[in-house]
């Protein structure tokens, strides 16, 4: 092994990989075959933590940074001024090899910049993913990024060997697209997203007569969104979002607040601020969306465009929807109880358990670990003290900010400070 | 009312078990029961000292088993915490169980049945870091090595984890505080007790114990953990929270700061 080389072309197209934050590596049924190495079943594992608090579990590295393509908010676009390198597949794979025999990770995040054609390119990430499964007998996790514009015999190729495929759309709207990213077609992002989701339906149905089809891409499929970019509304983010979780299948889109890394008149200066209480909040609602049963038009609509900031989606619903409650927690169905500001799914379930053996009253709930500062005005238990007075959704809101803290607190403080 | 009793068992889950199916058999009142390690003597109890008989532990697990199967994992993981008196506690778990009707149904509004559920909770915890946090290093006989001094006894839960991930190469991971290991020679795991003379926590200073391309991919890795890192969104507190820093002088990655 040639160590500086390795190490020098590693630090750069594992620098320019960050911006992705897809890191999940989980949702696969790969077990490990013939003892060979590796096991990709079931649940993820964060090996590690990088400074800034997000989850390191798999090698995110590109293949190369050089490519053709020159898309505003993207640093490797052609007209920046980086260095640039690229690895050989075998140096990737004795990479992924060697991290994985020591449990540094749980598998490869392969990406890449467009060189030459989407087809090339997609071959080349292809052909690593196969040598990795073919010759060295990883069970690993493997997941590799789609080209945009790559063919279908290359996207079903792709498939057997990944255990996840992902495009990022990256920009919400399609103006936007237009607007940052000249070069490049809304097709051409969804064509491969739409021949991997179709791979899939007809995978899951031949599986159920023949057990032994090939896997294919077994955790599914994911998409990234960038937030702060284009000027686009929570609403616009949410609703596309929803598009591609019903059309695709995505099992996850991601959100990525904006990191200025170009100095472009269409985005926001370098140093502008990341918007991450935003993209919190986003998350938030996706969560609502995927296990909480809320419609996308439940969190944000035409009268209700963006997101609170100062209160999270849910207690924001609530605030707007002080009809429904009181709930009473003894009684409720779940769909409701889930509906409860500050009672997240896992009380749910304790409290469904819980309350047939007695009645339930604030005691029990805060054991259960219930945020009983944001839930006691949406609820009755058997306790006496519950909420008298008829408050409004406005003073509610109040109560709750000013018998709370939060880590954001400080971004959307209302009050003025008094010295400076 | 029958005099209460101690029992006094030999430390291992297997005993814990003969222990909580002669107290049914014979109906004690149970005081408490001890390891025989730590033995306190209560001033108006008898002690009675268990020995482990497989066959009744077997009875045990798979009473509590077809009650529910997460019961019996709350159970082992619980033991598994060494909390002081989590002996008792667990004998009234089992109690409170065997009494309803289908284990399937968990009163989380009991003191007891919620504490064990989150002692569980917080063991599978430690459990999960484990098999994040092994670092291996290849020594010179060809087996990856990795030393861990995990809050919990997560040795025997993390060993399929590992068996099933590395089945074509040799590993030792090593817990250093309750000083034994887990070793898996290709084919089977065993436990083994070593004499270490040092133990291979983050020093800048090599080991002539690991093969030199170790050290390398060291370095290779230590470079990708800090190209990750986004500057404008730094979080120290964040990331003290996910990777505590009792765990730091085991990882490869936190080499610098530690």
């Amino acid at each position: 092994m040639d160590f500086n080389r390795i190490q020098e072309k590693l630090n750069i197209l594992a620098d320019a990989a960050k911006y992705d934050v897809s890191c999940a590596s989980s949702g696969s049924d790969r077990t490990n075959r013939n003892k060979g190495l590796g096991n990709a079943s079931k649940m993820g594992i964060c090996h590690s933590y990088t400074e800034d608090g997000r989850c390191i579990s798999l090698l995110k590295i590109l293949l190369t940074n050089h490519c053709i393509f020159d898309c505003a908010y993207c640093v490797t676009r052609k007209s920046n001024d980086v260095q640039r390198a690229a690895f050989k597949i075998q140096e990737v794979v004795d990479l992924t090899i060697n991290f994985y025999r020591r449990n540094y990770i749980e598998g490869l995040f392969l990406s890449s910049g467009i060189f030459k054609s989407a087809d090339h390119t997609m071959e080349r990430l292809v052909a690593v993913a196969k040598k990795l499964r073919v010759e060295e007998n990883f069970n690993g996790y493997i997941h590799l990024k789609s080209i945009p514009g790559a063919s279908d015999e290359l996207m079903y190729e792709a498939g057997l060997y990944a255990d996840r495929l992902s495009v990022n759309i990256e920009v919400p709207t399609i103006s936007g697209l237009k607007l940052l990213a000249p070069d490049k077609k809304h097709e051409d992002f969804t064509k491969p997203m739409l021949k991997v989701r179709n791979e899939i339906v007809k995978y899951n149905a031949e599986h159920k007569i023949i057990k032994s089809t090939p896997k294919y891409a077994p955790a599914g499929q994911s998409t990234q969104m960038i937030v702060g970019a284009s000027g686009e509304t929570d609403k616009d983010i949410m609703y596309s979002a929803t598009y591609y979780y019903k059309k695709y299948q995505m099992r996850r889109v991601y959100y990525s607040g904006y990191v200025p890394v170009a100095g472009d008149s269409r985005l926001p200066a370098i140093g502008s601020q990341v918007p991450m209480l935003r993209e919190n909040r986003l998350y938030q609602s996706d969560w609502l969306l995927r296990f909480y049963g809320f419609a996308v038009n439940e969190i944000v609509n035409d009268d209700h465009p963006n997101l609170d900031m100062d209160v999270d989606p849910k207690l924001s619903w609530a605030l707007r929807n002080m009809h429904l409650f009181p709930l009473d927690i003894n009684k409720a169905e779940k769909a409701l109880l889930a509906r409860i500001p500050g009672v997240g799914m896992n009380s749910v379930n304790k409290i469904l358990h819980a309350r047939k053996f007695r009645k339930l009253n604030w005691g029990h709930l805060k054991k259960i670990g219930i945020a009983f500062n944001r839930a006691k005005y949406f609820m009755v238990c058997d306790s006496k003290n519950w909420e008298r007075r008829d408050l409004d959704a406005a003073k509610i809101k109040g109560l709750i900010l000013q018998n709370s803290t939060g880590k954001f607190r400080k971004q959307y403080g209302n009050q003025l400070a008094l010295f400076n | 009312m029958k005099p209460s009793t101690t029992l006094i068992y030999d430390g291992s889950f297997n005993g814990f078990l003969t222990a909580v199916f002669v107290a049914f058999d014979e109906k004690i009142n149970v005081a408490d029961i001890q390891k025989n390690s730590e033995v306190q003597n209560g001033l108006f109890s008898e002690t009675e000292t268990v020995f482990t008989h497989v066959e009744k532990a077997k009875r045990v697990w798979n009473g509590i088993r077809n009650k529910s199967h997460n019961a019996i994992s709350n159970v082992y993981f619980a033991f598994l915490s060494e909390t002081e008196g989590v002996e008792l506690m667990l004998y009234t778990y089992i109690q409170k169980l065997m009494t309803t009707k289908s284990g399937k149904q968990i009163d989380y509004s009991d003191n007891i049945v919620l504490y064990i559920n989150q002692l569980a909770r917080k063991v599978g915890r430690e459990k999960h870091r484990m098999e994040a946090f092994v670092r291996f290093q290849l020594t010179k006989d060809d087996i990856y090595f990795a030393n861990i001094e995990p809050d919990f006894d997560v040795l025997p839960l993390i060993s399929k984890h590992f068996r099933n991930r590395y089945a074509d190469q040799q590993w030792l991971i090593y817990d250093v505080k309750r000083n034994y290991g887990i070793y898996y020679n290709l084919d089977h795991v065993e436990m083994v007790s070593l004499n270490l003379k040092d133990i291979h926590h983050n020093k800048i200073r090599k080991s002539d114990a690991f093969v030199n391309e170790e050290y390398d991919y060291q370095t290779l890795w230590n470079d990708y953990f800090r190209s990750t890192h986004i500057k404008s969104r730094i979080n120290p507190k964040l990331h003290r929270q996910h990777v505590p820093k009792r765990y730091w002088k085991y990882l490869s990655e936190k080499k610098q700061a530690v």
